[in-house]
């Protein structure tokens, strides 16, 4: 096989067997890799109804054929899981340097079975496989966790671990590898938590081979080019989207209450670049480099890594109406080092600090952190509770729906599907609504983005529907396979043909831009029917209420609400579902998911 | 013209195209392991610097090398490894300062960059120009008109 490595590992971790297994290529050429393969196997081994904390749920660290390879940004890899935090399939994606480093041992995925009696890590180190006593770093945060692996292992070792609040099942955890790096959303930290699974240790020597080398190199000569037009996202990082969301009316400020925020200057990406970033640093593969390494120096908020990028940064900011970048920059650090979701964390304080503002919960609640909107002391403090466990902190752990629910407020979390949406008001971006509920695992930009067109290119009209049900389920598909190839959302503008032509001279299987897409389709499907199985119905395809009912006060999108309704029955009839949004026998025959 | 290769760790991002242009380019696949220039990072200081054979003048590999196959080309001003002289003694690897040479277990030779004899893949598919491949008297020019500029600016905030 070429793009492929052709193997799998299974780790079971209650019996401490270890299992080489070949890749099906026939499944590999249909799911492609990472985010569609792994679904594939969760559909076929793992009932969806499982609790997904118990052992009986399978964590799955996949890679796409491209991975590995000269393909702009193809450094990519995803953890495949039933999520805690949304009952659906959770596929959690991540760059940094892990993903090609399995494959350069050899292998494209690794599946954890059952449960380890005590902490244990896994350390890979080509065919030479040990599962390892992981006492000695339990409680450790992500940066201690690394270095010292690096230490007991080798020093060109890649890490990919859970904090603390892994190990304390925190709903809203995330995988960390090489240090900054998260496979963020959908709690799937929680799931490797709960196995007893502290770290996946990977040093490879091996070889990523191409069908095509001539063809592939003549691809990556025109995409390099392209992909590097996302200049302003090399210079200012995905903080540059700040201002124009803001501009715009459709930035969510104070738990979504607004939807500009007075203080997105002192927020954006332009400030960050001219204050507190130190460089620009890439993944594997990538010509961007969004990545931003930083430092603050003030005592109060003192720290050095990563971030914010621009989900973080509204999180933490706008919606938590703090416009001071160093305490949001320290509260980035902070789940980085605790092992959290950045969406998610900041979400949850921002709606802890809406049902404090109304009076819901009070000091008595937070233990005594006084929770105001703009309390940036609080903020952070309210980080570090989480990632700890402790105080308030437990009840944050488990994000904003479950906190709201408590208290009796469900309709106060911004959520879908008890996810936590990312930094785009589908009031005044009518599309990302539809995105928004519709998304296999909940609440997320990357299940397709309209905001693109919608906003920067100014191709679509914002404030309408029409036309969008069909913009929506084209980009969710090409999105699946995208992901599935082991490369980055950030080039997904190229488009389809180009990486089905990079998958083509990859792989040697021959996919042009509409079998790539088609897959695409497929897997999304796939997902649809993993979440049916697990209990979920139409009913779940909604957005908060606020967002359906209640109208931006003011600001350039004032007076708009989502208007999902008129856009949801054309999604399920184009998507070939039934009114129950289920898929048809046909569609599903159609995509060689039914006999 | 002697050309030379010129690092700016200050540009480079850690995006580790260049090894893979490298492995491409000599190994036909992405075995990184094989690739004749690496990227060091530093994940808490999100640093990192591309390593490669300098091409020394008074080069510790060409000296130590018993059946010359590491010579010195005066032409191009560039250390070449001819690899049907090579013993696989590994000296080299051994005299080395900087650790440019290294032994291939896989394939059995020294892995050495050859600069792709005059057009090399890794400044071909650097996306940031972090890697220079420069006429050698422009190359210093290139470092000392930067520092100038420093110097200039202290002078004139001064």
């Amino acid at each position: 096989m070429h793009g492929w490595m052709g193997k799998r590992l299974r780790v079971n971790l209650t019996d401490g067997r270890i299992t080489t297994e070949a890749l099906d290529p026939a499944l590999a050429r249909d799911y492609i890799g990472a985010r569609g393969l792994g679904t594939r196997w969760m559909y076929d081994e793992v009932d969806p109804r499982v609790d997904a904390l118990s052992p009986e749920n399978k964590l799955m660290f996949v890679t796409g054929p491209l991975t590995g390879t000269l393909a702009p940004t193809a450094g990519r890899y995803d953890v495949v899981t039933k999520s805690p935090l949304t009952g659906t399939i959770a596929a959690s994606n991540s760059g940094g340097n892990w993903g090609p480093e399995l494959k350069f041992a050899g292998y494209d995925a690794l599946i954890f079975e059952g449960k380890a009696a005590a902490p244990v890590y896994l350390w890979i180190e080509d065919d030479k496989v040990e599962i390892r006593d992981a006492a000695h770093l339990w409680g450790k945060q992500v940066p201690e966790t690394t270095e010292a692996l690096y230490a007991e292992t080798r020093a060109d070792a890649r890490v990919a671990c859970i904090g603390p609040a892994g190990e304390n099942l925190s709903l809203i955890a995330a995988i960390m590898n090489d240090m900054h790096r998260a496979a963020g959303r959908s709690g799937v930290g929680a799931v490797m938590g709960s196995k007893n699974l502290k770290a996946v240790v990977v040093r490879g020597t091996g070889a990523v081979t191409v069908a095509d080398k001539a063809g592939f190199l003549d691809t990556v000569a025109r995409a390099l080019p392209l992909a590097k037009k996302a200049r302003i996202t090399s210079r200012y990082g995905t903080a540059a989207n700040i201002n124009p969301m803001n501009a715009i009316g459709g930035l969510p400020t104070a738990n979504w209450q607004e939807s500009q925020f007075a203080g997105a200057e002192k927020v954006s990406g332009e400030t960050l670049a001219e204050t507190l970033l130190l460089r620009s640093k890439a993944c594997f593969a990538c010509p961007i480099a969004c990545g931003r390494v930083t430092r603050v120096n003030t005592p109060k908020y003192r720290g050095e890594g990563e971030g914010p990028e621009y989900e973080t940064d509204f999180a933490f900011g706008p919606d938590c109406l703090v416009d001071d970048l160093e305490a949001v920059t320290k509260a980035g650090y902070l789940c980085n080092e605790m092992g959290l979701d950045t969406i998610s964390m900041g979400s949850t304080v921002a709606c802890a600090m809406e049902l404090f503002q109304r009076g819901y919960i009070t000091l008595e609640d937070t233990e005594g952190l006084r929770l105001e909107f703009g309390n940036a002391e609080a903020m952070v403090e309210a980080v570090r509770l989480t990632g700890l466990g402790e105080g308030f902190g437990k009840k944050l752990q488990l994000g904003s729906w479950r906190l709201a629910d408590l208290y009796g407020h469900a309709e106060l979390s911004m959520t879908s599907k008890k996810q936590e949406m990312a930094a785009y008001d589908p009031r005044a971006t009518q599309g990302m609504g539809l995105c928004y509920s519709t998304s296999n695992r909940g609440g997320c930009h990357v299940r397709g983005f309209t905001v693109g067109a919608e906003v920067f290119m100014a191709a679509m009209d914002r404030k309408a529907t029409e036309g969008k049900a069909a913009f929506v389920i084209g980009q969710q598909n090409r999105q699946a396979a995208l992901d599935s190839t082991g490369c980055c959302n950030m080039v997904g503008g190229l488009g389809p043909d180009l990486y089905g032509e990079f998958m083509t001279r990859v792989t040697g299987v021959a996919y042009d831009g509409a079998a790539y897409s088609k897959a695409g389709e497929r897997i999304w499907n796939l997902e649809r029917l993993f979440n049916l199985k697990s209990g979920l119905t139409a009913a779940d395809d909604t957005l908060p209420p606020r967002l359906l009912h209640d109208p931006i006060p003011s600001g350039p999108s004032k007076g708009l609400v989502n208007r999902l309704p008129e856009m949801l029955p054309e999604y399920y009839s184009l998507r070939g579902w039934g009114a129950d949004g289920v898929p048809t026998q046909e569609k599903l025959r159609d995509l060689a998911l039914a006999p | 013209m002697s050309m030379m290769l010129i690092i700016h760790p200050d540009k480079c991002t850690g995006c580790r195209n260049c090894e893979l242009a490298c492995a491409m380019e000599h190994e036909g696949q992405f075995r990184l392991k094989a690739s004749r220039i690496h990227v060091y990072g530093w994940e808490r200081e999100g640093f990192s610097v591309p390593m490669m054979c300098q091409q020394c003048n008074e080069a510790p590999c060409t000296t130590v090398c018993i059946p010359k196959a590491m010579q010195r080309n005066r032409a191009t001003g560039q250390v070449d490894l001819d690899a049907a002289k090579c013993i696989g003694c590994k000296m080299c690897v051994q005299a080395c300062p900087f650790g440019n040479a290294a032994w291939d277990f896989a394939t059995e030779a020294i892995l050495k960059c050859d600069t792709c004899n005059g057009d090399p893949a890794c400044v071909r598919f650097c996306p940031n120009a972090a890697l220079e491949w420069v006429a050698d008297t422009v190359s210093a020019q290139v470092r000392k008109r930067a520092f100038a500029g420093k110097l200039k600016q202290a002078f004139l905030e001064a």
